[in-house]
């Protein structure tokens, strides 16, 4: 049966990526909380930010990638949910395909669905005046780190999509995540923070993944932060992994 | 519980089910459960709600893994050897089970690319002219009524030619004419030979599709037998004169007209 993955992953893929293109609309809403977002810190908020040298549309736009990520892997679970519901799921299953594809369908959709809203919030970055001169292995290299990110929160997104009772359920899980970089280096320097947040705030996920994205484009060495971002991208990927293989194991035995 | 008797024909059954027992926690759904489905023949398993009917099919369908006993599909194990029996079988389940995003052909492709057929597209085709939905391939599926639906769902599970079917209350929810279309789609799959085990809580659907009946009542086969074998179980029939009303389904079907264009073909 293994010898099918690569075929039925493909096939499920394009069913899925079809449900995008005819409801481009989750990747629009995708987008549209970060860009607002960025509007808001940038133009409101940002003349009250000491970020240090340089424009804060430069320093805020990592942990915005972070949060556009985040509030994309929702429509993960609730397909997910979706499918599972509808029986379709079931019907995948009962067929002689790789027992696998089912769920890297949705999970290489997601890579590709939060890869354009990522690409619409830059797009919108560079408008509101955001500039890198960082080279191409740079821009590989945060390519990379929001691929592992996304993959991470995907597999989150794939136990939230398992194990949900109501289509609300599945999607809610996300909020946590999407509010975890306000307490990070995401908006503001964590230096202000009073010590209990600040010891929280650098040693979260977030703040290593962000100075490592924030490094990489503003041409600057990465140091430790990139180590410990990818950590904490590989350890949460292989963990989240593995509980939604469980709870799928569980389900379908 | 009456054995099966069948001495017409002797082969191999295409469902085998030994002593299957299941329950969800403290609560036994079935508590053994015996029966042998004949090549090329319909079977009905008929029971009430929660009588472990879409239990038994979801540990045939290779979903569900039974507590204990055997059963098994064309021969192939359904604990061992799930791959081999789900190559054997296609499901359809108690929901239609269609993406509604997708169009109807697009469903059908993407069972066929699953299966790994050669030339899934043509297979659509094929499929959508024998259902009466070449008109409505193009439609994505949530604009289908529930009859086309149901069809479109059992055109799904035809891909691939398996030589068993599993139909889960395959008219549960649907109007009379839609059930209709989906007995004639019934009837002409078993004369292309499909073994078919279907269950139903309408007790007229089995009296009308099946060859052989069995009753599933709290978790175990009650009885099983063909119509025949099951009418005389009880008291010979008596004549007696009673004028015949028409059946509210016949009014029904004659002031709608049984446009079955889409029955036969």
């Amino acid at each position: 049966m293994s010898t099918h993955v690569v075929a039925d992953t493909r096939a499920l893929l394009g069913r899925s990526l079809r449900h995008i293109l005819r409801s481009p609309d989750t990747i629009i809403t995708t987008a549209i909380t970060p860009i607002a977002m960025l509007l808001l810190f940038v133009y409101v908020f940002g003349a009250a930010i000491d970020s240090g040298d340089g424009k804060y549309v430069n320093y805020l736009l990592p942990g915005i990638l972070l949060i556009t990520v985040a509030s994309g892997i929702a429509y993960t679970s609730y397909r997910l949910f979706l499918d599972l519901q509808g029986g379709i799921f079931e019907r995948f299953l009962s067929m002689p395909i790789a027992r696998s594809a089912a769920l890297w369908g949705h999970v290489l959709t997601s890579l590709v669905a939060n890869a354009i809203s990522v690409v619409l919030v830059v797009l919108v970055a560079l408008l509101m005046g955001f500039r890198s001169g960082a080279g191409i292995l740079a821009w590989l290299a945060v390519a990379g780190i929001l691929v592992l990110f996304t993959l991470a929160l995907t597999w989150l997104a794939v136990i939230a999509g398992l194990a949900a009772k109501s289509p609300d359920g599945a999607g809610g899980f996300a909020y946590p995540i999407i509010f975890l970089p306000f307490i990070s280096s995401a908006f503001v320097p964590t230096d202000g923070m009073p010590g209990p947040v600040r010891w929280f705030a650098e040693n979260q996920p977030v703040t290593s993944i962000v100075n490592t994205l924030r490094h990489l484009l503003g041409e600057q060495p990465v140091g430790d932060d990139a180590w410990l971002a990818l950590a904490w991208c590989a350890g949460l990927l292989v963990l989240a992994y593995a509980l939604a293989m469980r709870a799928y194991r569980r389900r379908f035995a | 519980m009456s054995n099966e008797t069948t001495p017409t024909e002797r082969q191999e059954p295409a469902i085998r089910v030994a002593g299957v027992t299941k329950a969800f926690g403290d609560v036994p759904v079935l508590r053994g459960v015996d029966l042998e489905v004949a090549p090329g023949s319909i079977f009905a398993l008929l029971g009430s709600n929660g009588a472990g009917k879409t239990t038994l099919i979801r540990i045939l369908a290779t979903l569900l893994k039974a507590d204990a006993g055997t059963a098994s599909v064309q021969g192939h194990d359904v604990a061992t050897r799930p791959d081999r029996v789900r190559e054997s079988f296609s499901l359809t389940g108690q929901f239609a089970a269609v993406d509604e995003i997708l169009t109807g052909r697009e469903n059908l492709v993407l069972v066929g690319r699953l299966r790994h057929l050669p030339d899934p597209g043509r297979v659509a085709d094929d499929l959508l002219a024998r259902f009466s939905l070449t008109d409505a391939g193009g439609r994505r599926a949530a604009t289908y009524s529930g009859g086309m639906r149901r069809r479109l769902d059992i055109a799904m599970s035809l891909i691939g030619d398996p030589p068993v079917i599993f139909l889960d209350e395959p008219t549960t929810g649907l109007d009379p004419q839609a059930r209709i279309e989906v007995w004639q789609a019934v009837r002409d799959l078993a004369a292309s030979g499909t073994t078919v085990l279907l269950t139903t809580q309408y007790l007229e659907e089995a009296e009308e599709l099946a060859d052989r009946i069995a009753i599933l009542h709290e978790g175990r086969i009650v009885v099983e037998g063909t119509l025949a074998e099951l009418t005389a179980l009880l008291p010979p029939a008596k004549v007696e004169y009673v004028e015949k009303q028409p059946t509210l389904e016949e009014i029904f079907l004659a002031l709608v007209g049984t446009t079955t264009a889409t029955a036969g073909n």
